[in-house]
């Protein structure tokens, strides 16, 4: 098994595919890493940087080359990695995942440049390479196993970052952010399992009528030429066809065990909904979506599941905070889309009103518990619980709008919380507290700082013109057509988001500093090499993000129609006054 | 020549874009000119446009210019694009004309201020999204300028943020108006989920085909969003406090334009709310009257001369809802643009002798100023006159044509109104007496040094007479005298339509209701001359009225005190009961597991009897499932 997987991966054409690269890539950089002497402290920073870039462009040029009218999956590699049980290495991205491969990619870079480890930083970028890897290879994967696997790689590194490089109460943070995310994705496994094997019950079934075609043309072959004598030698042509015909009813009453995401989710297309024969059984399925659910939900983290968050972030190093903010909450979105929507549609419908309504719990809860917040970072960890409930309101309301805006506000969370952790770090970097109360009129002492994080706050708040908005705006519309209530109640959480982050801002910045925060330095060059290609995202994407959307729509058009396949669900055609409902009453009244 | 309408707002971005680059390089003045150029520079393009506009036959003045698709999504599409017709025209015109006065005032007013280069980033940034907001030709791209306002509006109230109070001020007044913004895009969603679309053109043209109990949601979601932005209860609470910012930003933003955004938006669907029930308007029409009285009361016992004017700013502004609730937008739209003039004279007047006295504000330390600042205090007295409705000045023609609307709508609304407007050039009058005449009082046991006033310097005395140049001859605009003269109302026909209201009170009666306006506003004069110059008569002036009927403390005793709690409480169970759970949880995994692993005692003994038990539960349990 060794060897055919060493000769598979060892194949030109699988090497060659860029991403497979960009997932290798990174776990490369971790193995070089790793093996630099201890002594050479200068080289680790370096390569760790020049993998980390390398694997930026890589995910640059798959921007470049994506096809924006294909909603299928593009750059696909499929090869089979563990043939008895069906796994293959089965990569590949659309619309939805592109971007998200495309944040891993420079979020990562751009961590590394902006903070150097207090020690050790051998492990320390070695483990950040990990992450990066386990980043995207989930984004990319089409094969469940895969899925699983970069799934829980990404825990570990994390884990190393905070026990590491973290603050006071790192052992704990660490500690309950494994186990946390742990247990959640521990029922994912059983339900990835029971999913590959129903699946393989539906083809077995599927596969009756072909069986069935075959045993009865056998009998045909059989009685159109009865042996007239038993001591008669049987036609070998006969015999051999008789024989031909055995093996492919026993290959198709037991097919082999498939992992292929794809496979699974589009074969469901077999099912006949009028009759209602359906090779799976949607009982057993949403106990399976339930189970991914609460990995989802875990890592998200939706409400009341989110309490490792906060501690996580704290306690975090500052790349740490920036990667598990920007990219690795959206495992949890992006599980929901591809696992939930995509793979399991009809319990995703079915769970839709549950979810919508944790969303819409979470984007106030979430607001609400930021606004007393007393640490600055904790602040901003809160907030990302509201961010994320918007992306879950826009998902679970099943809209192509509202969807997109979910995929278009997990790139765009990305950008501004990564960036808002960015700037917190860098005034603990000076302070060395995060603690509001002790914090004071910096705009005076660092007016650039806070010219930034005044641009940065109102992205994060939404406002129109910048990236913050589009998706926020695209859910809210979207939601609205289908789930008005909840919409209307979720768009409570933009005034909060208001008060949450410009009381805190007025805190931080404004008012007259006293001795300490008057000595402040501002940002230096390197940080705002940092934060200048975010701050050209913030703006770029909030005033032009046609090039953003219309990659992501095709992907998104199509899912929705995968869902109205295999569901009662139907998405509500764009409104027009006098054709639909909403015809004028009596206007005699 | 319609088409060169994007270098209206173009102009102020560029502006805005250079000195955010060079702005601290080029320093003072340069980058405060380079501001005002631009700014007068998209005056003179708007000028062109209008006069194109003007050009054209009535029916087509109606052009959009679509720059680019902004958001599109499946069904849902909105291009960044512009609508010129001759409401947004006029708007343009207001801004950019009001705008480059205050800009050029600002280079004089600002000297010597550190943020000198940022003061006009931020005052280009608002320009331009002022002018966005008027010329979008989708409820989204007007959304876009509604918010952008809102930030420059922050950004500019607490621009001298050392101050704990300018800071509060800021966030205040962007919270609430995010309040209003809810209502504003709770609108927007209805308006897609209904018609499909958020082009104004495609909107107001199938507003009569909106169900009326839709068309009623919009209107009143979207006047929510007014009420925030145009400062009217129950949200007006910001504006007061915004005057904690610099002086020409409280004459441009909280007085002339930003404020007016509100008026604009409901002018702008008025199809939307012709469709809605009955009692939609007569709802704006109340708010906005209320609004107009009890900001009057309040600014009657202030003693801050830029709060007077803010109450003043609240309760004008009030006057302008009660216009568009009686269906009469042009009347709203006059009005806005008279009060832009005489209320930004007021400002600028007001921030020139803030200027004068070094600083000073509170005008029970004033006094006889017109023999110092006789250029201030000429001008301002323009103001005064027109605002308290003295005819033949600016204010009396439009508030004229605002409470004859009233009237035919219902004479409650009229009343409630005259009494207003009364008590209007009273407070006003007030104003006039104890800043300008009267004896000097700014020195006192403790100011015994108090330097003398003096005259500002001519850059912030010329947009004083140039407004009050406007402020007494913008009546002009639309003279009551017959239809010929309505100059105003035939131009905005195209966007406003016929006007429904059609005053149908005849000639004698509307003489009638404007002479009793004018004894009113001769009251107020009189009685303010009585109390505050010849001060025969002891003013008036309770406490409660003073501190706001205590309505802006009530709600931040509310908020500081329950609402807080609450926020607390809520914190407080994230903590000790969600996490608490979870910890629980953690705590129960490793008490029960230590417990059990005394189990694993390594006695043989213990192990057979845990077999033995096993083997007898099975056995029992097998048992029991045997059917005898």
């Amino acid at each position: 098994m060794l060897a055919t997987l060493l000769a598979e991966v060892s194949a030109p054409s699988v090497v060659t595919t860029p991403l497979t690269q960009a997932v290798v890539l990174p776990f490369l950089g971790a193995i070089v890493v790793s093996l630099i002497p201890r002594g050479r402290a200068e080289l680790h920073r370096v390569v760790a940087l020049l993998f980390a870039v390398a694997t930026g462009a890589l995910t640059l040029a798959l921007l470049a080359g994506f096809d924006r009218n294909d909603s299928g999956f593009q750059f696909e590699v499929n090869r089979v990695w563990i043939s008895d049980f069906g796994i293959s290495w089965h990569l590949g991205i659309d619309g939805i995942s592109l971007f998200l491969v495309v944040l891993s990619g420079f979020l990562f870079p751009l961590a590394m440049v902006a903070v150097t480890p207090a020690h050790d930083p051998k492990p320390y970028y070695a483990w950040l390479l990990v992450l990066q890897g386990g980043c995207i290879g989930v984004f990319c994967a089409l094969d469940l196993f895969v899925f699983f696997v970069m799934f829980e790689i990404v825990l570990v590194p994390m884990y190393f970052l905070i026990l590491g490089w973290g603050y006071a109460d790192r052992v704990y943070a660490a500690l309950k952010f494994f186990i946390f995310t742990m247990f959640g994705s521990a029922l994912m496994l059983v339900g990835i399992v029971a999913l590959a094997f129903l699946s393989r019950d539906g083809v077995v079934e599927a596969n009756q009528a072909r069986v069935a075609a075959i045993q009865s043309d056998m009998a045909a072959a059989q009685a159109s030429q009865a042996p007239p004598e038993p001591d008669t030698p049987v036609d070998p042509a006969l015999e051999a066809r008789l024989a031909e015909g055995e093996v492919r009813i026993e290959e198709l009453r037991n097919p082999k065990l498939n992992f292929d995401l794809v496979a699974i989710a589009e074969r469901q297309t077999v099912t006949d909904t009028s009759t209602g024969a359906s090779p799976f059984d949607w009982g057993a399925a949403r106990w399976i979506f339930l189970a991914f659910a609460l990995a989802f939900a875990v890592k998200v983290p939706l409400f009341p599941l989110h309490t490792w968050l906060p501690d996580a972030h704290t306690q975090a190093p500052t790349a740490g905070s920036v990667i598990l903010a920007g990219v690795m909450l959206k495992l949890g979105t992006y599980g929901f889309v591809r696992f939930g929507l995509y793979l399991l549609p009809e319990p995703s419908v079915f769970f839709a009103p549950a979810l919508v309504t944790l969303g819409v719990i979470g984007i106030l809860y979430g607001a609400v518990v930021a606004t007393m917040q007393k640490d600055l970072k904790r602040l901003v960890a809160y907030s990302s619980v509201a961010h994320l409930g918007f992306i879950i309101l826009g998902i679970f309301a099943l809209t192509t709008v509202s969807i997109e805006g979910g995929v278009v506000q997990m790139f765009n969370h990305g950008i501004s919380t990564g960036a808002l952790f960015l700037l917190v770090g860098m005034i603990y970097e000076r302070r060395h507290t995060r603690d509001i109360s002790s914090l004071k009129g910096l705009q005076k002492s660092a007016p650039i700082l806070a010219a930034v994080f005044t641009l940065v706050m109102l992205s994060s708040i939404g406002l129109p013109g910048l990236n913050g908005f589009v998706g926020e705006f695209l859910i809210l519309v979207g939601s609205f057509l289908t789930r008005r209530w909840f919409t209307v109640v979720a768009a409570v959480g933009v005034v909060l988001a208001a008060l949450y982050l410009l009381w805190a801002f007025q805190r931080v910045f404004h008012g007259e500093p006293d001795e300490d925060n008057a000595a402040m330095a501002d940002m230096n060059w390197r940080e705002g090499l940092v934060m200048a290609p975010l701050l050209v995202l913030i703006v770029f994407l909030g005033v032009y993000p046609k090039p953003m959307l219309d990659r992501i729509e095709p992907a998104v058009a199509r899912l929705v129609s995968h869902v109205e396949d295999h569901s009662d669900y139907r998405e509500p055609a764009v409104a027009t006054v006098g054709a639909g409902v909403d015809a004028p009453g009596e206007d005699g009244e | 020549m319609l088409d060169l309408v994007w270098l209206v707002p173009a102009l102020p971005l560029a502006g805005f874009l250079i000195l955010v680059v060079l702005g601290r390089r080029m320093g003072e003045p340069r980058a405060g000119w380079l501001a005002t150029a631009m700014c007068g520079g998209s005056f003179v393009v708007t000028a062109i446009v209008m006069v194109a506009l003007v050009g054209e036959e009535e029916e087509n003045r109606h052009h959009v210019l679509t720059l680019f698709e902004w958001i599109k999504v499946g069904g849902f599409r909105v291009e960044l694009g512009f609508l010129v017709d001759p409401l947004s025209i006029t708007m343009a015109l207001l801004i950019t004309g009001i705008g480059t006065l205050i800009h050029l005032y600002s280079i004089s007013y600002m000297h010597g201020d550190p943020k000198f280069s940022k003061f006009f980033i931020y005052m280009n940034l608002f320009v331009f999204s002022m002018l966005i907001l008027v010329l979008g030709s989708n409820m989204l791209v007007t959304f876009l300028g509604w918010e952008g306002v809102g930030a420059c509006s922050y950004l500019l109230i607490a621009f001298w943020f050392s101050k704990d109070a300018n800071a509060s001020a800021g966030k205040k007044a962007f919270v609430t108006n995010r309040i209003g913004d809810w209502g504003f895009m709770c609108a927007m969603f209805l308006t897609f989920a209904t018609v499909g679309s958020l082009d104004y053109s495609v909107v107001l043209e199938q507003a009569p085909l909106i169900a009326p109990a839709t068309a009623t949601a919009i209107a009143l979601l979207l006047f929510l969003g007014a009420c925030g932005k145009s400062a009217q209860l129950p949200l007006f609470v910001w504006l007061p406090d915004a005057m904690a910012g610099p002086t020409p930003v409280s004459a441009l933003i909280h007085a002339a334009t930003m404020v007016t955004a509100g008026v604009y938006l409901m002018t702008r669907v008025s199809p939307i709310l012709t469709q809605s029930y009955d009692w939609a308007p007569s709802i704006i029409a109340w708010v906005g009257v209320i609004t107009a009285l009890f900001a009057a009361t309040i600014a009657l016992a202030q003693t801050d001369i830029k709060k007077v004017l803010a109450y003043s700013t609240v309760s004008q502004l009030g006057f302008m809802f009660l216009a568009i609730g009686s269906g009469a937008y042009v009347a709203a739209i006059f009005h806005m643009i008279t009060h832009a003039f005489f209320k930004a004279l007021l400002f600028l007047g007001a921030g020139s002798v803030i200027h004068g006295m070094h600083d000073e504000q509170d005008m029970r330390r004033m006094g006889n100023l017109k023999k110092y600042m006789p250029i201030t205090a000429a001008t301002f007295i323009v103001g005064w006159l027109a605002i308290a409705g003295v005819p033949p000045f600016a204010g009396f023609w439009s508030k004229d044509e605002i409470l004859l609307s009233a009237y035919e709508k219902n004479p409650a609304l009229w009343f409630v109104g005259l009494v207003t407007a009364l008590l209007t050039a009273f407070y006003m009058s007030r104003q006039v007496f104890m800043v300008f005449f009267g004896e000097e009082r700014w020195r006192d046991a403790d100011h015994a040094d108090a330097p003398e006033p003096h005259e500002s310097p001519w850059k912030m005395t010329l947009p004083l007479v140039v407004l009050a140049g406007l402020a007494t001859m913008a009546g002009i605009l639309n003279l009551p005298f017959g239809n010929r003269t309505h100059f105003l109302e035939r131009w905005l026909e195209p966007v406003v339509g016929e006007s429904e209201h059609t005053v149908t009170a005849a000639a004698s009666a509307q003489i009638g209701l404007a002479a009793l306006a004018v004894v009113g506003s001769l009251v107020g004069v009189a009685v303010a001359y009585r109390i505050y110059y010849q001060h025969k008569m002891e003013p008036v002036e309770p406490a409660i009225m003073a501190e706001g009927w205590k309505y802006d403390t009530s709600i931040a005793a509310f908020m500081g005190g329950p609402g807080r709690e609450a926020f607390e409480a809520t914190a407080t169970f994230d903590g000790t009961v969600i996490d608490g759970a979870v910890n629980g949880v953690a705590t129960l995994v490793s008490g029960s597991g230590t417990k059990l692993r005394k189990v694993q005692n390594g006695f043989v003994r213990t192990y057979a009897l845990g077999v033995a038990v096993g083997v007898v539960a099975l056995l029992a349990y097998f048992l029991s499932r045997v059917t005898f």
